[in-house]
């Protein structure tokens, strides 16, 4: 796995091909929207879907947070799906979550999913958290030209890459030394097109989508101001 | 000579005709109490003794309630036939309501067809589960005396199908005395239809009535004056040539094989219309009203020819057409002839059809097709077996009507043919995914969408699941499709989305006849504008293309094998062929053609295994796999109807390793994981069990969403529980549906043995065509990481890193808005996808 850097300011952080972001230097790792427990919404309304999406999500957090073995870990927002998702963690589950925790001193920013602090989990929640010169919330500020750099969610980023055998659609980072907008991590989160405007006018001057790959990722130019660009939007 | 009773004798008289011999037969076969299926051509008044029966009954006792039910597979047939019904009915006076129901139905109609059925309800396979599902279904289908299913044969064996089957057997039980008429076009196998239509799934049951065949079709070779093309599709070159014949006859219908053929064909046609023929266009991605429009058009006369593809296979009666001309390759006998019937409807007189083949091997697919159609050879697979996601639709829908027992609603299910080898196991995984998703995990008891009462039937949890399923039933899945329309004015049609994800604004394409410009994506709609410049491209829909039927390719095998079989062939092709026996070898009848030659700084291993481009696609990846487990370093491959061709980076060597049976194993297995056809399969199966919704109240959710979903849920599901129903009934579809796995398999045991390699110095006259053929696949491996690196590549190339550079600038100078971060980052190459193609620019 070969994560990129990325410099905001002075701070080098590392975007990993997985959709989570390393930041060397606080021994942080961060991950946005990971929307557990929302096989179990669905189920609620009458729709059954695989009802593994929790412990497939924790998995893949487990290897991350094995390989970067961070001090700190940040949540940024919609880490359950709705605000009753912590308490519908099934037992095993539960433990899972709190085995991954030990230790780390969880920051769970929170997300119009989840507006409430997760209850009986260890970490504090907050409504944005600051480190250095960098701001961690679940939706993006809008755009202007003297904000600090920032680190958010909430927009699920995805783009199609055009290839010869048509197009490809990868959840995404997108970026520019500004800001980052992560991918979704969870495991039945789907995407935003960059191209969707919501993405897009918090680029203004352009910036990089990176394409999650299996050992890489993938960077194609955001084009500036326009509706459509290299990493265009849907594919099949 | 039987009779028929007045007024019905007079009625016929009184238009000069007599009854026809089958039309009699079906009166007597049901007047004994037999089921009946008719096989007779178009045109042989085949509707009318469908429904003679039920009309010679309400005659003679008139009655209130519903008396006959007729089934078709398309809502504008039902209506067609309502009108046509209303002439016996009008003219004899007879004391018979006649009304559709169809999604189009008002509600206040269908209501007071719940409180006052007609006597003759004319529907489709959805209207019908919809009614069947309803509460009061019991008492409004009690009366019920015949069943007719037109078009049985575009029917049985689909999804719709094993809809319809299964409500077929619901109907049994509410009305065990009806009767059934299965209309058929002429089909291979009418014993496996008869099996389909019958009440117990034995073909014993049901009588076949087989009309007379009529005067054969006169078909006729055209190729294009001059050079005969090596390869292509299209058949663009023999335009002028078709454009004569259509100038020669009345009314003609061009039969195409896919859109985009359709739109660069009737584009063609234009460009040579200098008497400006009054000639249209009708595909199914055509606005409705459109289509509509061309019919009415067609139907009245005013049209010299219709340029249409598969949307005007079935059904309607256009009358005066008296030419068919099919361009590109059949594909399959028995579609040929069911085209070629659309030209003059009446029997007695030839049909007169013109193929018009677009390449070599598709002279020799034309050719074989009209030996076979002068044989009275048909091809055809029988009915594969009923889908586990369509049956989880019906067992809602019966939950839906009633409480029921599963001991029961099993019995009723293995009355359908298509499910008559329905195992208890999966019928109960099935019915368990009903309840609360059937996992193994049972996390969702709470949420369940039934529940069992104390004697083990199963109820519905409370009127919003049936309210829930009503919105979703149907077994048709549509690609996620965006309309296109001018810029403030009509909607033109739809296009498949990701065609549109690869279009930048200024990009023209050809679509309804037109070459538009694309402008913007709005929420609900591509904006275009008419005009463009000379290179348009045409939007191409994924699975449209019909495969070469295995039995029309063991035909083009055994011409191929057999010099003193090749009289009927045109002397270019003959010449071809003689070069090849010359340079390599003839195909062989039974066994395996590889040709192995350096070309290029590569090596070309090309297979003459005639089995589809379906199977031939999947084919191509289990041996690219292969080949890179055995260090060959495939590079890419590309499967025609015929042949697959593959290049590597070192010579292959050892080539019955390739084609071995074992490739069905692990590399099978690899492929499962990551083929995009397995997930689309995936996705159809989840949506039509209701899995996924297409419409949940409250839940707006778009076809474009239900398509990422899906993935998600295909690849957690496969990691956490790989054999839930869901998945094994995507792998059954996988070994018959867009994948061909059991055609591979068919193919590979057939050929162990008796592989014969030539490893060539250069490339054999045969092999040409697949070498210049479009659309080539993936690279080696096949994954799309690959393809990633590489656009990723081109576009850092192609900009040469002036937008990274740009992007800082940007940061720096703030509001300074730079070239380079607009610069168009897509190079030409990088376009020429294997979905899309320009229009070849004309060389007149």
């Amino acid at each position: 796995m070969n994560a990129a850097p990325l410099h905001m300011g002075a701070e080098r952080v590392m975007l990993d091909p997985a959709g989570v972001l390393h930041w060397p230097a606080q021994k942080l790792l961060c991950v946005a929207d990971l929307h557990l427990e929302k096989a179990s919404a669905f189920a609620r309304a009458g729709c059954f879907l695989p009802p593994y999406d929790t412990r497939e999500t924790l998995a893949r957090l487990a290897v991350l947070i094995r390989r970067y073995n961070p001090a700190r870990l940040v949540f940024l927002g919609d880490s359950f799906h709705d605000a009753h998702g912590a308490a519908r963690l099934d037992a095993a589950d539960r433990a899972a979550l709190l085995r991954l925790l030990e230790g780390l001193d969880p920051i769970w920013v929170l997300g119009n999913h989840d507006p409430a602090p997760p209850c009986d989990l260890p970490g504090q929640a907050v409504a944005e958290w600051r480190q250095g010169p960098i701001t961690f919330r679940h939706i993006p500020s809008p755009f202007s030209r003297q904000a600090p750099p920032e680190i958010a969610g909430h927009l699920h980023p995805k783009a199609t890459a055009p290839t010869r055998a048509g197009g490809i659609s990868r959840p995404c980072f997108v970026a520019n030394p500004r800001r980052v907008v992560m991918p979704a991590f969870g495991a039945f989160t789907g995407g935003l097109c960059v191209t969707d405007p919501a993405i897009a006018r918090l680029f203004p001057q352009g910036g990089r989508a990176f394409l999650l790959g299996e050992e890489r990722l993938y960077s194609f130019p955001l084009a500036a101001g326009r509706g459509h660009g290299a990493a265009a939007h849907h594919g099949p | 000579m039987r009779t028929l009773p007045e007024p019905f004798a007079g009625w016929f008289k009184a238009r000069g005709w007599q009854p026809r011999a089958h039309q009699l037969d079906v009166l007597a076969a049901i007047g004994v109490g037999d089921h009946a299926l008719l096989v007779a051509p178009t045109g042989g008044g085949k509707t009318l003794a469908g429904f003679l029966p039920t009309l010679l009954d309400l005659a003679a006792a008139p009655r209130d309630g519903l008396h006959t039910l007729y089934i078709s597979p398309l809502k504008a047939l039902a209506v067609d036939i309502a009108r046509n019904l209303m002439a016996p009915i009008g003219d004899m006076a007879l004391p018979i309501r006649v009304e559709t129901r169809t999604g189009d139905t008002p509600a206040n109609r269908r209501a007071r067809q719940r409180a006052t059925p007609p006597h003759i309800l004319l529907t489709t396979p959805e209207s019908l589960t919809l009614l069947l599902s309803q509460p009061e279904a019991a008492e409004f289908f009690a009366g019920l005396g015949g069943i007719i299913i037109d078009e049985i044969h575009a029917l049985a064996g689909t999804k719709r199908g094993d809809q319809l089957a299964l409500c077929l057997s619901r109907l049994a039980v509410l009305a065990p005395g009806a009767k059934r008429i299965g209309l058929s076009a002429t089909i291979a196998a009418p014993d496996a239809l008869r099996a389909w239509l019958a009440p117990d799934a034995e073909a014993g049951s049901v009588r076949l009535i087989t009309a007379e065949s009529g005067a054969a079709p006169v078909f006729d070779l055209q190729l294009p004056e001059g050079h005969l093309p090596w390869g292509g599709h299209m058949g663009l070159a023999s335009m002028p040539e078709v454009y004569r014949r259509i100038e020669a006859a009345r009314v003609t219908i061009v039969f195409v094989n896919t859109r985009a053929q359709a739109e660069l064909c009737f584009a063609a046609l234009w460009r040579l219309n200098e008497a400006a023929l009054p000639i249209a266009l009708h595909h199914g991605s055509l606005e409705i009203d459109q289509r509509r429009k061309v019919e009415a058009a067609m139907a009245a006369g005013k049209l010299r020819a219709v340029v249409a593809t598969a949307s005007l296979d079935l059904g309607i009666d256009w009358g005066d057409v008296d030419q068919v001309i099919q361009i590109g390759a059949p594909k399959g006998v028995a579609r040929l002839l069911q085209r070629v019937g659309r030209a003059n409807h009446r029997m007695d007189e030839p049909s007169h059809a013109v193929l018009v083949p677009a390449n070599r091997f598709e002279v020799i697919e034309c050719v074989a097709a009209m030996e076979a159609a002068a044989a009275c050879e048909l091809d055809g697979d029988p009915p594969r077996p009923g889908g586990l996601d369509v049956l989880a639709q019906h067992v809602l829908a019966m939950a839906c009507h009633a409480p029921f027992h599963p001991d029961d609603l099993y019995a009723e299910v293995t009355r359908a043919a298509p499910y008559a080898a329905l195992t208890r196991r999966d019928f109960d995984d099935v019915v368990r995914f009903v309840e609360d998703g059937g996992y193994a995990l049972a996390s969702y008891e709470r949420f369940r969408r039934l529940f069992r009462d104390s004697e083990g039937r199963l109820h519905i949890r409370d009127a919003r699941v049936a309210r829930q399923f009503r919105l979703n039933l149907g077994t048709i899945v549509e690609t996620p499709m965006i309309k296109v329309r001018l810029r403030g004015g009509a909607t033109l049609g739809e296009v498949e989305e990701w065609f549109v994800s690869t279009l930048a604004a200024g990009d023209c394409f050809l679509f309804a006849g037109q070459v538009v410009r694309y402008e913007r994506l709005d929420p609900a709609a591509v904006i275009v504008s008419p005009g463009g410049g000379d290179e348009p491209r045409v939007p191409v829909y994924a699975g449209s293309r019909m495969p070469l039927t295995t039995w029309l390719a063991a035909r083009v095998r055994a011409i191929l094998h057999d010099p003193s079989r090749w009289t009927h062939l045109p002397e270019p092709v003959q010449e071809w062929l003689r070069l090849q026996k010359l340079r390599s070898e003839l195909p062989p009848r039974d066994g395996l053609l590889v040709e192995t030659f350096p070309r290029g700084g590569r090596w070309f291993l090309v297979a003459y295994t005639f089995e589809g481009r379906l199977a031939h696609q999947t084919l191509g990846l289990l041996v690219t796999k292969r080949m890179e487990r055995l260090g060959m370093g495939p590079l890419g491959y590309v499967g025609t109807d015929y042949v697959l061709a593959i290049w590597s980076a070192f010579e292959p060597t050892g080539v019955e390793r390739l084609f071995a049976e074992d490739i069905l194993g692990d590399e099978m297995e690899e492929w499962l994981a990551e083929s995009s056809m397995l997930r689309r399969s995936f996705r159809n199966i989840a949506t039509i069990a209701g899995l996924l919704e297409k419409h949940h109240p409250g839940l707006a959710k778009s076809g474009r969403q239900m398509t990422m979903n899906a993935d998600l849920i295909y690849d957690v599901l496969r990691r956490h529980e790989p054999d839930h129903i869901l998945l094994r009934a995507t792998r059954e579809e996988a070994a018959r549906g867009l994948t061909d796995v059991a055609r591979i398999a068919a193919l590979l045991a057939r050929i162990q043995g008796r592989i014969t390699h030539r490893a060539l110095s250069r490339v054999s006259p045969l092999a040409v065509p697949a070498l210049i053929e479009e659309g080539r696949e993936w690279v080696a491996g096949g994954t799309e990481d690959a393809l990633l690196a590489e656009a990723a590549a081109l576009v850092a190339e192609a900009t040469d890193g002036a937008e990274e550079f740009g992007e800082t600038l940007a940061d720096m100078t703030d509001g300074i808005t730079t070239r380079g971060a607009s610069a168009r980052p897509r190079p030409r190459e990088a376009r020429k996808s294997r979905f899309i193609r320009s229009v070849p620019r004309r060389a007149s």
